[in-house]
C-alpha cells in the first residue's frame, strides 16, 4: 500500500510541480515582452513616462529585474506563504482572497453534482443492463446527454426554465435584492440560483456514467467467473450483485480521469449563469488581461483536481479487496 | 515487481476513456477483439463491410455525419462572404432570407453557423489526429518494450493525464496574442492524448504476449515488421476507434474553449457563436436561434461519433453483436 | 445413478444457419463410471458436455432427451435445470483457473454459492476442509483472494467447490489442457479419488489428449465431427480399436519403448468438415483410408458390435 500511495504522490507532486513551473515559465518565455504587451493593451492614452512608469511597475511585480533563477526561487516561496499576487482588475486584492470567496459556490455546484450523478447514473446503468425496455430507453438518452457540451445544456435549461418558464432565476448566486444572511428568504434564493446549474452539470455526468456502468455490467456479466456461477446454477441474483460490484470498480477510477473534464464543465456552466463562482472568476480575469488572477485560478484548479484524484485513489483501495492484499505481499 | 494494480488490469479501466464520464466502459470489450492473420485479412474485410451496411447505429450516426459534413463544404456557398458581416435586420427570427435568424447586430446566424462547422470540423479532426498520433505512439513503444522505458513513459502519460486540460490551455494560450485554428487544435492534441496512450498500451501488451508474435519473433522476423505486420493489422479496428473518441473529445474542448473566450482570434467557431449568444443577452432577450444551432449541432456531431464508435465496435467484436 | 443420452442434438445458431455441433449421440454411463470422451477440435464433444449442464448462447437444443438417474433432465429450460445443477449435475470448466470471483474472498464466495443452495458454510467446512487437503491445499485459502493462489491451485479449489454437494454426474472438460505433464498427471487422479471416495458417481472427462483417458477411464468415447464414432472400454479401445478413426489415433500416439526407425508416428492428413453443412452419409470419408461408395451415400450406425463396445462403421459392422 505504501508503495502504491507513494507512487500516486510522486507523479501529483511532480505534476503540481511542473505545473507550476509552466505557470512561471509562460508569461516570461512568450514571444515579445510580455511586460509591454500588457501596458501597450492596458495603457492607451498614456504618456511616454506614464508608460514607463508602469512598466517599471509591472517589472517590479513581476521581480523580472533579478537574474531568472532568483525570481523562480521567490515564486515558490509566495507560493509556499500562499501569496498568489494581487489581482489587477480587481483594485488590488489579493488573489488568494479573490479565489477563496469564489470557490464556496464552485464547490457546492461540483460535489454535489459529481456525487450524485456517480451515484445515480451508475445505479441507472446496472438497472438497463437488466431490462431491455430501460436499457432502449436510458441508452440514447445517455448518449445524447453525454454528447452534449456542458455549456450548451446550461443555455438550454436556463433558457427553458428560466426565460421561459419562469421559474429559476440565470444570474447570480442569489437574489440581487438580499443582503447575505442566515434568514430562510436567503437560504432560499441560493438553493434556487443553485438548483439550474447544478441539474445542467448532473445531468451531463449523468448519462456518462449510466452507459459506462451498462457496458461494464455486460461485461462482467460475461466474465468466467459469471459462467462459473450460472454453470452450477447460482441465481441470478447472486451473479447480478458479483457483476455490479466488479463493474463498480473502473468507475470509481473513472471518476478519477474524468475530473479534470468535470471541472471544466462546472466553469463553463457557472459563465452561462453568472454563478459567482470560479468559472465566473476565469472569465473575467481573461476579458480583464488579470494575468495574477489568470495564474492563480490556475494553479488553484490544478491543486483541486489533484487532490481530488488523491482522494479517489484513496476511496479505490478501501472498494477494491485485492489492492490491500496485493500490496502487502500475498502468498504465490 | 510491481504489485498489481486492478485499476490498470480490469480492461475497461484502461480502455479508451474519452473525454466524458463513463467512456471508461465504452469500448471497454474491445480489449478480446479477436485476432485474425494477415492472410485472412481479406475476407475479413468483406465480411466487416457486410456488417457496416447492416448496422443501424453505424449508418444514421453515418448520415448524420455526412449532411453536418456536406452543409459545412456547400454551405459556405450558399451565403458567400464574410459571415460576420452585418447583412440584415437586427435580432431577427427565422425566416425565408435568413433561416437561421440574425444577430443582435444583424448577422446572419445561417452563414456564421456554415462556416463556424467547417472550423469545428478542422479542429476536431486536426486535434484528434495529433492526440492519436501522440497517444499511438507513446502507448507502442510503451508496451512493446515494457520495462524501463515503460516507466518513464507511463510516469510522463500519467502526469499530462492529471493535469486538467482547460488550465493548461488557460494559461498557454491567454498568452499568445494571435491564436490560429491550428495552434487551438496543437494545444488539445498535446494534451488530449493520456487516455489513449494507457488503452493501446494496454492492448499492445495483451497482443506482444501472444502466440502468434512470439512466433514471427522466433522465426527471426525483424521489430519493424513484427510491430505493422502482426500487431498492428490486429489493432487497427482499435486503432480506428479510439481516434473517434479523440475527435469528438477535441471538438468537446475547443467548444469549451472557445466558449470562454481563449479560441481562436480569427474566424468564428460554434463555442464562439455561442460565447457571443450569452454575452449579448440572447438568453434575457429569447433569441434562441442564436444559441440553440451551435450546440446542437456540436451535440449532434459528438453524439453521431460516439454512436457510430458504439456500432462499429459490435462489428469489430462478435461478441458484442445482437444475434 | 446412470446417464442416458438420446440421440441429443445441439446447435448452434450463428449468422450463416446452424452449426451442427452436435448431431445425434446416444450412450449411457453406469453408476460409477469414467467415460473418457475425447475427439479433435470441434468434434463435438465440448458441446455435449456443456449441455448437459447448461445450453447458453447460442447453443439450442434442436432433439433428444437426457436422463438422469431416471428422471428426464430439463435442459431447455434454464429454472428448471437449476435445480439439478451442482447438486446432481456438476462441472469443471476449461476456464477454471478464472472461474473464481477475482474480488471475493475465496470462503465467502463458497459460502454464498452453498447458501444458495440452503447449506451453512459452517455445517459444510468440516468436510470443505478435509476435501481441501485432499487436494493439497491448505484451509488458509479460504481467506485468499484468488489473485494470491496460482493457476493449478485455483484449479484444484474450483474442483473442490464444484463436487462439494456429491453430485451424481460430474462433467470435467479440457481440465488437463493448460497443466504440465506432472500436473496433469496429479489431476487425473484426483478425478479417480473423486469417484473411488463417492464424492461423485460417475465422470465425463472430456480431453483431446487421449493418453490421460488411458490412464483413468474406464469406458472411452470418440466422438467425430459431431457423431460418435466408437466407444468401448478403455482395455479394447486400446487394443482392438475398430473404427478407422480410432485405429488412426491410436497409432499417432507415442509409445515408450518404441523407437522412430522401427514404427514412425503418423499423423492423421485432412481436416473435419465443416459442420455448417456436413456431407452427406459418414463423415469421416473423406480422410478414411479404407473408405467405399456406401460411405458417401449412408450414414453408419452406432452399432454394437459386441457388448459394450459400439462403433459406427460401414466397414465394420
Amino acid at each position: 500500500m505504501r508503495r502504491y500511495f507513494g507512487r500516486k504522490l510522486i507523479v501529483y507532486g511532480l505534476t503540481f510541480f511542473i505545473a507550476a513551473t509552466i505557470d512561471w515559465l509562460i508569461p516570461r518565455f512568450m514571444p515579445g515582452d510580455p511586460v509591454q504587451s500588457l501596458v501597450s493593451r492596458q495603457g492607451f492614452g498614456l504618456s511616454p513616462e506614464g508608460s514607463r512608469a508602469l512598466v517599471d511597475y509591472y517589472n517590479r511585480l513581476f521581480g523580472l529585474g533579478h537574474p531568472v533563477w532568483e525570481q523562480y526561487l521567490n515564486f515558490w516561496v509566495s507560493l509556499l506563504h500562499g501569496d498568489l499576487g494581487r489581482s489587477v482588475f480587481l483594485t488590488g486584492r489579493p488573489v488568494t482572497s479573490v479565489i477563496m470567496s469564489a470557490l464556496p459556490y464552485t464547490l457546492a455546484l461540483l460535489i454535489p453534482a459529481i456525487l450524485l450523478s456517480w451515484w445515480a447514473g451508475n445505479s441507472f446503468g446496472a438497472l438497463a443492463a437488466r431490462r431491455k425496455w430501460l436499457d432502449n430507453v436510458v441508452l440514447p438518452i445517455g448518449y445524447v446527454l453525454t454528447a452534449t457540451p456542458y455549456m450548451w445544456l446550461a443555455i438550454i435549461l436556463a433558457w427553458v426554465f428560466g426565460f421561459i418558464l419562469n421559474i429559476f432565476p440565470i444570474a447570480g448566486g442569489y437574489s440581487f435584492s438580499l443582503e447575505p444572511a442566515l434568514t430562510w428568504t436567503f437560504i432560499g434564493s441560493l438553493l434556487s440560483h443553485w438548483f439550474l446549474p447544478f441539474v445542467s452539470l448532473f445531468l451531463v455526468m449523468f448519462g456518462g456514467w449510466a452507459i459506462g456502468m451498462r457496458n461494464m455490467i455486460i461485461y462482467e456479466l460475461d466474465a468466467d467467473y459469471s459462467r462459473y456461477l450460472n454453470a452450477l446454477g447460482a441465481p441470478s441474483g447472486l451473479v447480478r450483485r458479483y457483476a455490479f460490484r466488479n463493474a463498480v470498480l473502473p468507475q470509481v477510477t473513472g471518476l478519477a480521469l474524468q475530473l479534470g473534464v468535470i471541472v471544466s464543465g462546472a466553469l463553463v456552466t457557472e459563465i452561462v449563469f453568472s454563478y459567482p463562482g470560479i468559472g465566473k472568476l476565469l472569465l473575467a480575469s481573461i476579458q480583464n488581461e488579470d494575468f495574477f488572477l489568470l495564474q492563480g485560478i490556475f494553479l488553484f484548479v490544478i491543486g483541486g483536481v489533484l487532490i481530488a484524484n488523491f482522494l479517489v485513489d484513496i476511496a479505490y483501495v478501501l472498494v477494491d479487496p485485492r489492492t490491500r492484499v496485493g500490496m502487502s505481499g500475498g502468498t504465490a | 515487481m510491481t504489485a498489481p494494480k486492478p485499476a490498470d488490469a480490469t480492461p475497461a479501466a484502461a480502455a479508451p476513456v474519452d473525454t466524458r464520464p463513463g467512456g471508461a466502459a465504452m469500448t471497454g470489450a474491445a480489449m478480446a477483439a479477436p485476432v485474425f492473420r494477415a492472410s485472412e485479412t481479406v475476407g475479413r474485410r468483406r465480411e466487416i463491410m457486410y456488417f457496416v451496411l447492416r448496422s443501424r447505429k453505424v449508418l444514421i450516426a453515418a448520415s448524420i455525419l455526412v449532411v453536418l459534413i456536406a452543409l459545412a463544404v456547400v454551405g459556405p456557398f450558399l451565403r458567400p462572404g464574410d459571415p460576420n458581416a452585418f447583412v440584415g435586420p437586427l435580432a431577427a427570427p427565422p425566416s425565408a432570407d435568413y433561416w437561421f435568424g440574425t444577430t443582435t447586430f444583424g448577422q446572419d446566424i445561417f452563414a456564421q453557423f456554415v462556416a463556424a462547422l467547417g472550423s469545428t470540423f478542422v479542429v476536431g479532426l486536426a486535434g484528434g489526429g495529433l492526440a492519436a498520433v501522440i497517444g499511438v505512439c507513446v502507448g507502442f513503444v510503451a508496451g512493446y518494450r515494457g520495462g524501463v522505458v515503460d516507466e518513464v513513459l507511463s510516469m510522463i502519460t500519467n502526469v499530462v493525464l492529471v493535469i486538467p486540460t482547460l488550465a493548461l490551455l488557460l494559461v498557454a494560450t491567454a498568452y499568445l496574442q494571435a491564436r490560429g485554428l491550428l495552434v487551438e487544435a496543437a494545444f488539445i492534441g498535446l494534451t488530449s492524448w493520456p487516455w489513449a496512450a494507457r488503452a493501446i498500451r494496454a492492448q499492445t501488451f495483451s497482443l506482444n504476449s501472444r502466440e502468434f508474435v512470439d512466433l514471427a519473433r522466433i522465426s527471426g522476423v525483424a521489430s519493424p515488421r513484427v510491430i505493422f505486420g502482426e500487431i498492428a493489422p490486429n489493432m487497427s479496428s482499435y486503432l480506428f476507434l479510439t481516434f473517434v473518441l479523440l475527435f469528438g473529445g477535441a471538438i468537446l474542448i475547443a467548444a469549451s474553449l472557445d466558449f470562454i473566450g481563449l479560441g481562436p482570434t480569427e474566424g468564428t467557431s460554434l463555442g464562439l457563436m455561442m460565447y457571443n449568444a450569452v454575452a449579448w443577452s440572447s438568453l434575457q432577450l429569447g433569441l434562441w436561434w442564436w444559441f440553440v444551432p451551435p450546440g446542437l449541432a456540436i451535440t449532434a456531431v459528438v453524439g453521431a461519433l460516439y454512436v457510430m464508435n458504439v456500432g462499429l465496435d459490435e462489428i469489430f467484436n462478435p461478441r458484442l453483436r445482437e444475434s | 445413478m446412470s446417464l442416458q443420452v438420446t440421440d441429443l442434438r445441439v446447435y448452434y445458431r450463428t449468422l450463416a444457419g446452424d452449426v451442427k455441433a452436435l448431431d445425434g449421440v446416444t450412450l449411457a454411463i453406469a453408476d460409477g463410471e469414467i467415460m473418457g470422451l475425447a475427439g479433435e477440435s470441434g468434434c463435438g464433444k465440448s458441446t455435449l458436455g456443456n449441455s448437459l449442464i447448461r445450453i447458453e448462447g447460442r447453443m439450442k437444443h434442436v432433439g433428444g432427451e437426457v436422463t438422469l438417474d431416471g428422471v428426464q433432465l430439463p435442459i431447455d429450460d434454464q429454472r428448471d435445470m437449476d435445480h439439478f445443477r451442482f447438486a446432481e449435475v456438476s462441472l469443471i470448466p476449461q476456464y477454471a483457473m478464472s472461474a473464481l470471483n477475482p474480488t471475493r474472498k475465496i470462503g465467502k464466495m463458497v459460502g454464498e454459492l452453498l447458501a444458495t443452495r440452503g447449506v451453512r458454510l459452517q455445517d459444510a467446512r468440516e468436510e470443505l476442509e478435509r476435501r481441501l487437503l485432499l487436494v493439497g491445499l491448505t484451509r488458509d485459502v479460504l481467506d485468499r483472494y484468488p489473485i494470491e493462489l496460482s493457476g493449478g491451485m485455483k484449479q484444484r479449489m474450483v474442483m473442490v467447490v464444484s463436487t462439494l454437494l456429491d453430485p451424481s454426474l460430474l462433467i470435467a472438460d479440457e481440465i488437463t489442457s493448460a497443466l504440465d505433464v506432472s500436473s496433469q498427471r496429479a489431476v487425473a487422479q484426483t478425478l479417480v479419488e473423486f469417484r473411488d471416495r463417492g464424492f461423485v458417481k460417475s465422470m465425463i472427462v472430456i480431453t483431446h489428449d487421449v493418453s490421460i483417458l488411458y490412464q483413468i477411464s474406464n469406458t472411452l468415447a470418440i466422438m467425430y465431427a459431431g457423431k460418435l464414432a466408437e466407444k468401448a472400454s478403455t482395455d479394447v479401445m486400446m487394443s482392438r480399436p475398430r473404427h478407422p478413426y480410432t485405429r488412426l489415433l491410436i497409432s499417432s500416439l507415442p509409445e515408450i519403448g518404441v523407437r522412430f526407425e522401427e514404427h514412425r508416428l503418423t499423423g492423421i492428413p485432412g481436416t473435419p468438415p465443416s459442420l455448417l453443412d456436413p456431407p452427406s452419409g459418414c463423415r469421416f470419408r473423406d480422410r478414411c483410408p479404407l473408405a467405399i461408395a456406401k460411405c458417401a451415400e449412408e450414414e453408419p450406425p452406432f452399432v454394437e458390435l459386441e457388448p459394450g463396445h459400439s462403433v459406427a462403421c460401414w466397414m465394420v459392422s
